[in-house]
C-alpha cells in the first residue's frame, strides 16, 4: 500500500513541480484519483448523514428491482414510516444519550411502563384521558430524572444505571399492570385520544399515521434544539470532551441531568405512538426495544464516543432497518437472513464510522 | 391494634413450629421461564393450591427472561440440595439443561416437564403439556369447515412464533396446515409445504408489535388473504390492528391458540374467530399431584394414550360453532381462561 506516500507529496506545489517539469498534464489522473479519496473522506466527515443516506436510497433502488413497484407504492413506503415509528421516536432519546457519550439501556422499559400508566389511568383509575396521557408523559419525564441523578450526582456510568433502571421500571411494569393486557376494544370505548397515533391521514395513495407524523415533528424540534440553541451546542461539547466543556463554563452536569430528563419524555412520547400502533396496552411490548434504538442510532451514523452525529442519522438508520425487514419480507426471504442483514448492517457502520473519524 | 397483636403472636409462634412441620412436608419445586407471562403466572397459582390441599411445601423459581438457562440450572441445584423430593419444570432451553436434569434424577428426584417437553424427551420422568398438535389440527379444521367450499382456494398467512423452530411453534404451525388439509411433509418442519393457498410465513415474537408488522407485509405480498393463523393471541390482537387499517376486518379468519382472557374475550368480540385453549393451572396442579403421589408410594406417571406425555388437555372456544365440533362459547371460556 503505497497510498499514505502518495497523499503525502501530492501536495499542491509539489504536484504543480512535477506537472511542470514533465510539461504536460500526463500525471493528472492519478492525482484527481487520490484526491477523489480524500475529498470522499472529508465529505463523509462534514456530513454524518450522507453516508446512511446513502446506503438507504441504494437499498430502496435494490429492493424496487428485486420485489417490483409493489416495494415502491406510496402505500408501502408510508407503510415502512408506520414501523419505525417508535424504533424512530425511541431513536431519538437514544440519540440524545448516545452524543452525550451515554447510553441508556432503560428506554423500552421507560415506554412499556408509560403505556401502562397511560392505559390504566384511564381505564383503571377512570381519570379523562388527557389527563392519563399526561400523567404518562410526567412518569416518563421522571425516570430520565432518576437516570440523570444517577449518572450525575452518583457519578455512575450510564451503562450500569440504565442497566439497573431497566430491570427497576420492567418490574415496576409488570406489577403495576399485573402481567394484564387491555384490550384495543376498551381502550376504544373509554380512551380514544390514547389511539389518536394510531390514527391515518392518506396523501397520494400513502397512509400516515399521526404517529409518524409525530415522529417527523420531534426530529425536527430535536434538529433545532440541537443545532440552533444554547442548550444544544452545549449537549455536543459535553459529550465531546467533558472536561473541556466544564473549562468553557459549561455547567455539564446540569447539561447531562437535562438530556436524560428530555429522553425519559420522548420515550413516554413513544408509549403515546405504541398504544396507537397496537392498539392495546401490553405489559410484554417493547422487549428487544433498547437494542434496536441503539441499532438505528449507530447505524445511522452517530458516533458511540460521543460529541459526533447528526439527529437526521438515527432517523436514516431507522428506515433502513425497517426498509431491509419490509424489503426482504416482500421477496419472502427467511426471517433469520433479515436479523443476518442487519447485523451485517452494524458492523459495516461502525467500520464506516472508524473510518470517517480518521482526519 | 388487637388485630395487630393477635397477628403478631400468631406470626411468632409460627414461625417457632414451622421449622418442625416443615421438615415432615414433602417439598416440591417449580421452575417456569419467566415469572411476567401471565401463563407462568397461573402455573403457579395451580402449583400454589395443589400444594397448599396436600399440605406440601412448594418452592418457586423462575428464569430472568425466556432462554435463560443459567438461572433453571442454578434453581435445580438448589432443589437437590434443599431435599426436594420433585421437580417441576418448564424448560427455557430443553437440550441445555438436560445433564442438570440427569443430576436431580440421579438424587433421586421426579423430574417432570411442564408444557416444553425435554430433548430427549425421556431426559424427564414424564412430560405434562397441551397437545399442541391437536391444539393447532382445531383450529385448522374449523377454519377449513367455516370457509366450506372457498377453502379450496383460500389464501392464508402464518404468522409464527420466531426463527428457531422451537417444538410449540413448529407443533401449532403444522398442526394447523394439517386441520385445514394441506399436506406438511415433514411434521418438525416449518415452511416445507408447497401448498399455494399459504401466501406467506413471517415472526411476531408472540407480542402484538410483532403481529400486525408481519400481517401488514403479508398483506403487501398478497392482498387477497383471508385466514391468519396466528401462533398465539397477543399476535393475533396485532394482526387484527393491521387488518382494520387496511379494512379487511369483516372477510377475513383469523385463529389462534392460547386461551388467555384478552384472546377470550377478542373472540367474543369477533377478533378472533377460534382459539384452542390450553390449560396452564390444571398443568401445574397435576403435576404437584404426581409428585405428592410418588413421594408417598414410589409411583411414577403414565403418559396419555397414544401419546408421549400426559395430555392436559385442548379446548375448542369459538362463538361459531359447527355441527359435530366440541367447542365452548367465549361466555364459558371466560370462566376458564388464564392471565
Amino acid at each position: 500500500m503505497s497510498q499514505p506516500d502518495t497523499l503525502k507529496t501530492s501536495q499542491a506545489a509539489d504536484h504543480e513541480l512535477v506537472a511542470a517539469a514533465a510539461g504536460g498534464n500526463f500525471a493528472s489522473f492519478e492525482v484527481e484519483k487520490v484526491a477523489f479519496k480524500d475529498k470522499l473522506h472529508r465529505f463523509f466527515h462534514s456530513h454524518p448523514t450522507a453516508a446512511p443516506t446513502i446506503v438507504l436510497l441504494l437499498a430502496i433502488l435494490a429492493f424496487s428491482s428485486i420485489v417490483g413497484e409493489r416495494f415502491l407504492q406510496p402505500f408501502n413506503m408510508s407503510l415502512i414510516l408506520q414501523q419505525v415509528t417508535i424504533i424512530g421516536i425511541l431513536g431519538i432519546a437514544q440519540t440524545l444519550i448516545i452524543l452525550t457519550a451515554g447510553i441508556d439501556l432503560s428506554v423500552g422499559a421507560i415506554m412499556v411502563l408509560t403505556s401502562v400508566v397511560m392505559g390504566r389511568m384511564s381505564i383503571e383509575v377512570g381519570l379523562p384521558p388527557s389527563a392519563a396521557l399526561a400523567i404518562g408523559l410526567l412518569v416518563g419525564a421522571l425516570a430520565g430524572f432518576i437516570n440523570g441523578q444517577l449518572v450525575t450526582r452518583f457519578r455512575l456510568p450510564p451503562f450500569i444505571v440504565t442497566l439497573g433502571t431497566w430491570n427497576i421500571f420492567f418490574a415496576l411494569n409488570l406489577w403495576y399492570s399485573k402481567s394484564e393486557t387491555i384490550r384495543s376494544q376498551a381502550i376504544d370505548q373509554a380512551a380514544p385520544l390514547l389511539h389518536w397515533t394510531g390514527k391515518t391521514v392518506e396523501l397520494f395513495g400513502a397512509k400516515l399515521s399521526y404517529g409518524s407524523l409525530l415522529m417527523l415533528a420531534l426530529f425536527f424540534i430535536v434538529w433545532y434544539a440541537l443545532n440552533w440553541t444554547a442548550w444544544g451546542r452545549h449537549v455536543y461539547a459535553t459529550g465531546d470532551d467533558p472536561a473541556a466543556a466544564r473549562l468553557a463554563g459549561i455547567r455539564t452536569d446540569r447539561v447531562l441531568l437535562s438530556v436524560y430528563v428530555a429522553a425519559g419524555f420522548i420515550c413516554a412520547i413513544g408509549a403515546w405512538a405504541l398504544i396507537g400502533r397496537i392498539g392495546s396496552v401490553s405489559p410484554q411490548a417493547g422487549m428487544t426495544a433498547n437494542l434496536d434504538s441503539i441499532t438505528a442510532v449507530v447505524i445511522g451514523g452517530c458516533s458511540l464516543f460521543g460529541g459526533r452525529g447528526a439527529i437526521f442519522g438515527t432517523l436514516i438508520g431507522a428506515l433502513i432497518v425497517g426498509v431491509f425487514r419490509n424489503g426482504l419480507a416482500l421477496a419472502g426471504v427467511d426471517v433469520l437472513w433479515q436479523e443476518f442483514t442487519i447485523g451485517v448492517l452494524i458492523i459495516v457502520a461502525v467500520g464506516m464510522d472508524q473510518w470517517i473519524r480518521k482526519v | 391494634m388487637k388485630f395487630k397483636a393477635g397477628l403478631l403472636a400468631l406470626a411468632v409462634s409460627a414461625s417457632l413450629i414451622s421449622p418442625l412441620t416443615l421438615a415432615d412436608k414433602v417439598v416440591v419445586g417449580l421452575i417456569t421461564k419467566t415469572n411476567t407471562n401471565p401463563f407462568f403466572v397461573k402455573m403457579r397459582e395451580g402449583a400454589q393450591q395443589q400444594a397448599d390441599e396436600l399440605g406440601m411445601d412448594l418452592r418457586t423459581f423462575s428464569g430472568r427472561f425466556d432462554g435463560d438457562n443459567e438461572s433453571q440450572v442454578q434453581a435445580i441445584e438448589n432443589l437437590i440440595a434443599s431435599g426436594a423430593k420433585g421437580i417441576l419444570i418448564a424448560p427455557s432451553d430443553p437440550v441445555a439443561v438436560v445433564p442438570a436434569i440427569d443430576r436431580a434424577r440421579e438424587a433421586g428426584l421426579l423430574v417432570i416437564a411442564l408444557d416444553t417437553p425435554l430433548s430427549p424427551a425421556d431426559a424427564a420422568d414424564a412430560t405434562f403439556a397441551t397437545d399442541n398438535y391437536k391444539a393447532g389440527v382445531l383450529i385448522g379444521m374449523w377454519a377449513a369447515e367455516q370457509l366450506g367450499d372457498k377453502a379450496a382456494d383460500a389464501k392464508i398467512a402464518m404468522l409464527n412464533l420466531n426463527s428457531s423452530m422451537i417444538t410449540v411453534d413448529v407443533a401449532r404451525n403444522q398442526g394447523f396446515l394439517e386441520g385445514f388439509g394441506i399436506e406438511v411433509f415433514d411434521p418438525n418442519r416449518i415452511g416445507d409445504e408447497n401448498d399455494p393457498r399459504i401466501v406467506g410465513q413471517d415472526v411476531t415474537q408472540g407480542a402484538e408489535e410483532g403481529g400486525r408488522t408481519a400481517m401488514e407485509n403479508l398483506l403487501q405480498r398478497e392482498p387477497g388473504i383471508n385466514v391468519v393463523y396466528t401462533i398465539n393471541e397477543p399476535a393475533a390482537a396485532g394482526a387484527y390492528e393491521a387488518l382494520k387499517a387496511a379494512g379487511r376486518t369483516d372477510d377475513v379468519l383469523i385463529v389462534s391458540v392460547d386461551g388467555g382472557c384478552p384472546g377470550v374475550e377478542n373472540v367474543r368480540d369477533g377478533v378472533i374467530g377460534a382459539t384452542s385453549m390450553q390449560f396452564p393451572l390444571r398443568m401445574a396442579a397435576m403435576g404437584v399431584e404426581a409428585i405428592y403421589e410418588f413421594a408417598n408410594t414410589g409411583k411414577k406417571p403414565d403418559a396419555s394414550e397414544g401419546l408421549d406425555f400426559v395430555n392436559t388437555g385442548v379446548e375448542l372456544i369459538t362463538d361459531q360453532p359447527l355441527p359435530g365440533f366440541d367447542s365452548k362459547s367465549s361466555k364459558d371460556g371466560m370462566d376458564l381462561c388464564w392471565g
